[in-house]
């Protein structure tokens, strides 16, 4: 087997050489009732070959987004990556390194996520961030916990109508077994405002934070400065959640904008779609907070001679020490996906994000006024980033499985995420990057104007 | 007339006068190394004896400082929480965490005096 | 000086010893010792490496909110930004560079056919929310890899979302906590092994359980009595990791199980070792709930520098119905996700995650399992228990195990063999990182003193496995001859020397900030 470096002389002689006569010995521990003799029924080992060419027949019945116009987002979003990312992400170094627990020989890893902070809390506009955590729904569930330790007491978190339906069921997830209380506001896509003022209406004095997307699920950009003040006015705290990153490059960040706490997918820079995973969730805060944040964080210091270094820090938090009393069960973090960030951002740059983000909102501005023509489509936002909300005047999921018969993908289905409210079956999500051509939303507008031709 | 305690969870109060000053042993800042974090408990809060008063950290390990004595916090030592090292330098004197009104000094006679204490770390070995 | 052959001399002369180099370089460099300064001393926001179309005027929508400050996110070339991070690479140590045997983690190698099939089109640049018609193949990956694991542990049911161990760990202890719940039974404590992981402790308190600790016995395993005497009517279950963090198997573990459920309470294995087992046994003949499977340690995706993970749970029917959402069914127009719960009736605690999942790790785990098949990974075991026998074999004699053998996957040793040497398990450690290794684990498990956790993995060879072992009998012997200094001075060969990890905590610096700032703010 080629990852197996031993042949049988080999085995032999290091059983000889411990005194046992064969392999079963070393697994005597094991109770007799639960030992397996025989192989278990699975296929055998396959050369590099054959499982080649097994993935190859996996990904064949997918339809990869460079084959279509392509306009889903929702929470994740395809960009362009620079090859020069996938590359350097896959240098062993990296790749095949571990949490890096002897900086000495780490510290590739640790100097990356320190400039991996740094990027972080800036673009976000926040005095500290952590070097990541899994994605940005378990990170949005962090906040609100975080978020109930610094109010200490208050034990309500409000939630926005939009924020992406699934952050709101990881929320209550991640806190059904405390003794939070997580109120959601109902989606009304085609009433931004009002969903602020409702929100703002729903803050009392047990709330521990209020929790805003922007832009929301359904491309509405808010701007969170009233919000944190109703929020800071009755001692509460604003948690900011943006899943679609490239827009800061644009929009002004949640911190500036007043955010106690910003949480973000950070996918948009670096990552594959991947079908949902790995992603890669922002943390960032007031650098008053940071002994109540999740998480790893990384800090410079000096070595022995000193040198500039970098190393973990503030580990005290953190469950290896604190065990049952640490602000969150968080070993890992989405180390490689991090680095993929880091590389993409330093290839943009300020200059290179602001037009990156530009691009993006020039092309939802242009499929805006497409849409907006179309007879039965009723564009729903006003302000928005690279993302818009329609509502049809039938059902959008079976309009998107007819245009994705026309090679066309054309966003989510609201269905999807909500399929029981019947107010939001005839919404349709559609997102653009610098991915999606004039000629994509062309196509999309013409068969879509095609398919609201039929009857109802 | 000053008198000094000390539990075996490694905390000392010098009382003077019904109102204590409370802090970590020299074996208990040996024991945890370099401190770098403080953090104290807020005045006026109501402590029972073997409540979490503190939280001491050092690099590699958190503990917290237990109420030796049932009390109101009447005064904190916010030196320690900007200087986290006068926790290793002066754990006994400069160090100290947080003053305390004792509502029941019969809690006293469960603790050590200091040859008791000696005698106890000695036997930690 | 003596030559070789073609004439070089094969050491070194007098002026180029390691230790007393007569000059500093100009530009600080030490051959192939690079200094590389952070992309925010080198970058600026007038630079970028990639070429964007220009965006020409339009009218804006975004509601007065562009953003108008400087971000303070420097650009690099595309060749400037290749160098930096390549440089960067080159300071760290990874299982590529050489041995690894960090305890508990699974240093294992990472075949690259698996990075490659992940990065299909197909496979990789397909969108969580597309028509389920569109990504048949992906809901097969999930069907198959479910396939695999359930088979592999001969438990009925996987949850695949778990983004990582711990993460697993949460969604098994909810799991739990529902079925009781569902009940009626409101329990209150877990029990927990001492020489458990700190996530498992984390873990239950996050599920609002208080812990218990559970001791261990002479042997490293638990204390069967002391865990009897531990259960009742309050408990609600054991979080238990077999092999243990000692290495060990946990040879009461049937009794463990039936004790657990005759309490009234529920088995939560922690898999993090099932790498030790595979092929071998199945927790399922255990009697074990729930298991969460870290695909990064047993089935080699990448650690990546710590993550991303991926750990997926395997569930007994009885705690089956309470697994989390999405779950892959096969439907009569084929596969199909099932993202929400029924209107009525539906037990599962509900959505631990956005969307289904670490897909980019369930394409590498199954590319591995595919690759090693039920022969291959039952050798992995076999070769991974084989590997660490030999060495605890081997080390015996000039460092202490902790406990009697045979282990499983990985050696424990403590520090007794450097009693009065002066010499530390960490500098023990950092002295290991100038013989070229990575260190192994220390100090943990804590139910020892110095632990010293060596696990080998099945792909280090016996060549390798001799080298280490020579050189860990040679360390033992320096610090018993009282070489301290080459201790408690280590590293001397790494790109830093020891770092001061108490300046780090005392006065945070979390991220870099322009000089003149710092100034400013001073």
């Amino acid at each position: 087997m080629r990852y197996l470096p031993h042949n049988e002389t080999d085995r032999r002689a290091m059983l000889s050489a411990i005194g046992a006569k064969s392999i079963d010995d070393l697994f005597r521990d094991v109770p007799p009732a639960a030992r397996l003799d025989a192989l278990l029924d699975l296929p055998l080992h396959k050369s590099e070959m054959e499982v080649d060419r097994l993935f190859r027949d996996y990904a064949r019945q997918n339809v990869p987004a460079a084959e279509h116009a392509f306009f889903v987002g929702c929470g994740a979003y395809r960009h362009h990556v620079p090859a020069t990312v996938d590359h350097l992400i896959q240098r062993g170094e990296f790749l095949t390194a571990y949490t890096p627990y002897q900086p000495e020989i780490a510290q590739g890893t640790l100097q990356y996520l320190f400039e991996f902070q740094t990027q972080v809390a800036n673009l976000l506009g926040c005095d500290v961030a952590n070097a990541s955590l899994y994605d940005g729904s378990t990170a949005c569930g962090e906040a609100i916990l975080m978020a109930r330790r610094i109010t200490r007491g208050r034990k309500r978190a409000i939630l926005a109508g939009g924020l992406h339906s699934h952050y709101g069921d990881v929320a209550q997830t991640m806190t059904r077994f405390g003794d939070e209380d997580v109120v959601r506001l109902a989606p009304s896509p085609d009433d931004a405002q009002g969903d602020m003022d409702r929100l703002i209406a729903a803050i009392d004095d047990n709330t521990s934070c209020v929790v805003v997307q922007t832009p929301d699920m359904f491309g509405h950009l808010h701007d969170l400065g009233p919000i944190a003040e109703a929020a800071h006015a009755k001692g509460a705290l604003l948690v900011a959640v943006v899943t679609e990153v490239v827009s800061l490059g644009a929009v002004r960040s949640p911190g500036e904008m007043g955010a106690d706490i910003v949480v973000a997918e950070g996918q948009s820079i670096g990552n594959s779609l991947n079908f949902g995973g790995p992603y890669l969730g922002l943390f960032a805060t007031r650098a008053k907070f940071v002994r109540q944040m999740p998480g790893r964080l990384v800090g410079e210091t000096v070595d022995a001679d000193g040198q500039r270094g970098f190393v973990l820090t503030l580990s005290t938090r953190e469950q290896h020490i604190r065990r049952e009393k640490a602000t969150s069960n968080i070993c890992t973090n989405s180390g490689l996906c991090s680095l993929a960030f880091t590389i993409h951002m330093t290839l943009l740059g300020e200059e290179g994000l602001r037009k990156l983000a530009l691009l993006n909102h020039r092309q939802a501005t242009r499929l805006k006024a497409a849409l907006s023509g179309i007879k039965g489509v009723k564009v729903l936002n006003s302000q928005f980033f690279n993302e818009v909300s329609v509502r049809l005047d039938r059902p959008a999921a079976p309009v998107v499985e007819a245009l994705a018969g026309r090679k066309i993908l054309a966003g989510v289905p609201a269905s999807r995420l909500y399929p029981d409210r019947d107010d939001l079956a005839n919404i349709l999500i559609l997102a653009t990057t610098e991915t999606v051509s004039d000629g994509d939303i062309a196509a999309l507008s013409d068969a879509l104007a095609d398919i609201m031709q039929a009857e109802l | 007339m000053t008198m000094i305690r000390y539990s075996e969870d490694h905390e000392w109060v010098r009382v003077e006068d019904g109102k204590g000053t409370v802090g970590i042993t020299d074996y208990a800042q040996a024991q945890l190394g370099d401190v770098v974090f403080v953090e104290l408990p807020e005045k006026g809060a109501t402590l029972t004896k073997g409540d979490e008063a503190a939280v001491v950290e050092s690099v590699k390990a958190a503990s917290e400082l237990y109420a030796p004595v049932s009390g109101e916090i009447i005064g904190l030592n916010t030196a320690v929480v900007d200087e986290p090292a006068t926790v290793n330098t002066s754990p006994l004197d400069a160090g100290w965490f947080f003053e305390i009104a004792l509502s029941d000094p019969s809690e006293l006679d469960d603790l050590m005096d200091e040859d008791a204490y000696e005698a106890f770390v000695k036997d930690l070995g | 000086m003596s030559m070789n052959r073609t004439g070089r001399p094969t050491q070194s002369g007098p002026n180029s010893s390691n230790n007393a180099v007569p000059f500093e370089t100009t530009s600080g460099h030490r051959g192939l010792h690079l200094v590389e300064p952070l992309i925010f001393e080198i970058g600026d926001a007038r630079h970028s490496g990639v070429d964007l179309e220009d965006v020409g005027d339009f009218d804006h929508a975004l509601g007065g909110l562009e953003r108008e400050d400087r971000m303070g996110l420097p650009g690099l070339s595309e060749p400037e930004t290749v160098r930096h991070y390549t440089r960067l690479s080159q300071k760290n140590y990874g299982i590529d560079s050489g041995f690894f045997p960090l305890g508990s983690c699974t240093m294992k190698h990472n075949p690259r056919i698996n990075e490659k099939v992940a990065r299909l089109p197909g496979l990789a640049d397909i969108h969580p929310l597309q028509p389920e018609s569109t990504v048949q193949g992906a809901l097969a990956v999930m069907r198959d890899l479910a396939h695999w694991l359930t088979t592999l542990t001969g438990m009925p049911s996987v949850a695949l979302s778990p983004k990582a161990g711990a993460h697993g760990e949460l969604c098994g202890i909810m799991a739990i906590r529902s079925a009781l719940e569902a009940r009626g039974d409101a329990r209150k404590v877990i029990l927990v092994p001492e020489s458990a992981h700190g996530t498992n402790p984390a873990t239950a308190a996050f599920c609002g359980y208080q812990v218990k600790a559970i001791p261990a016995n002479d042997d490293g395993r638990v204390d069967l009595a002391a865990l009897k005497a531990a259960l009742g009517p309050d408990v609600a279950g054991i979080m238990l990791t077999n092999p243990n963090t000692c290495g060990l198997f946990e040879r009461d573990i049937i009794e463990i199980a039936d004790a657990v459920h005759e309490a009234g309470g529920f088995f939560y294995c922690d898999g993090a070792n099932f790498n030790a087992i595979v092929g071998r046994v199945r927790p399922g003949d255990l009697g074990i709930d729930a298991m969460h499977i870290n695909l990064h340690k047993t089935f080699s995706t990448p650690h990546g520098g710590g993550g991303p993970g991926s750990g997926p749970v395997v569930f007994s029917k009885a705690l089956a119905p309470y697994a989390p959402i999405p779950f892959v069914e096969e439907g009569e127009e084929g596969l199909f996700l099932r993202e929400h719960k029924a209107a009525e009736g539906d037990k599962s605690f509900g959505r631990l995650v956005a969307f289904h999942g670490q897909m980019g790790m369930y394409v590498r785990a199954l590319a591995y399992m595919m690759s090693h098949g039920a022969d291959g990974l039952r050798q992995v075991a076999e070769d991974a228990v084989l590997n660490a026998n030999y060495l605890l074999h081997e080390l015996a004699s000039d460092m202490t195990p902790s406990f009697e053998g045979p282990c499983m996957h990985e050696a424990l040793f403590d520090d007794r063999f450097l009693k009065d040497t002066g010499v530390s398990t960490l500098d023990f450690a950092k002295a290991m990182i100038d013989e070229g290794y990575h260190p192994m684990t220390m100090y943990f498990p804590l139910v020892v003193h110095g632990a010293m956790l060596i696990e080998p993995t099945e792909t280090e060879s016996k060549d390798t496995l001799d080298q280490f072992i020579a050189s860990m009998r040679a360390l033992a012997k320096a610090a018993r001859a009282d070489e301290t200094d080459r201790f408690t001075g280590a590293p001397y060969f790494a790109p830093l020397k020891r770092l001061d990890e108490t300046r780090a905590a005392r006065q945070p610096i979390l991220k870099w900030t322009a000089p003149q700032s710092q100034e400013a703010a001073e």
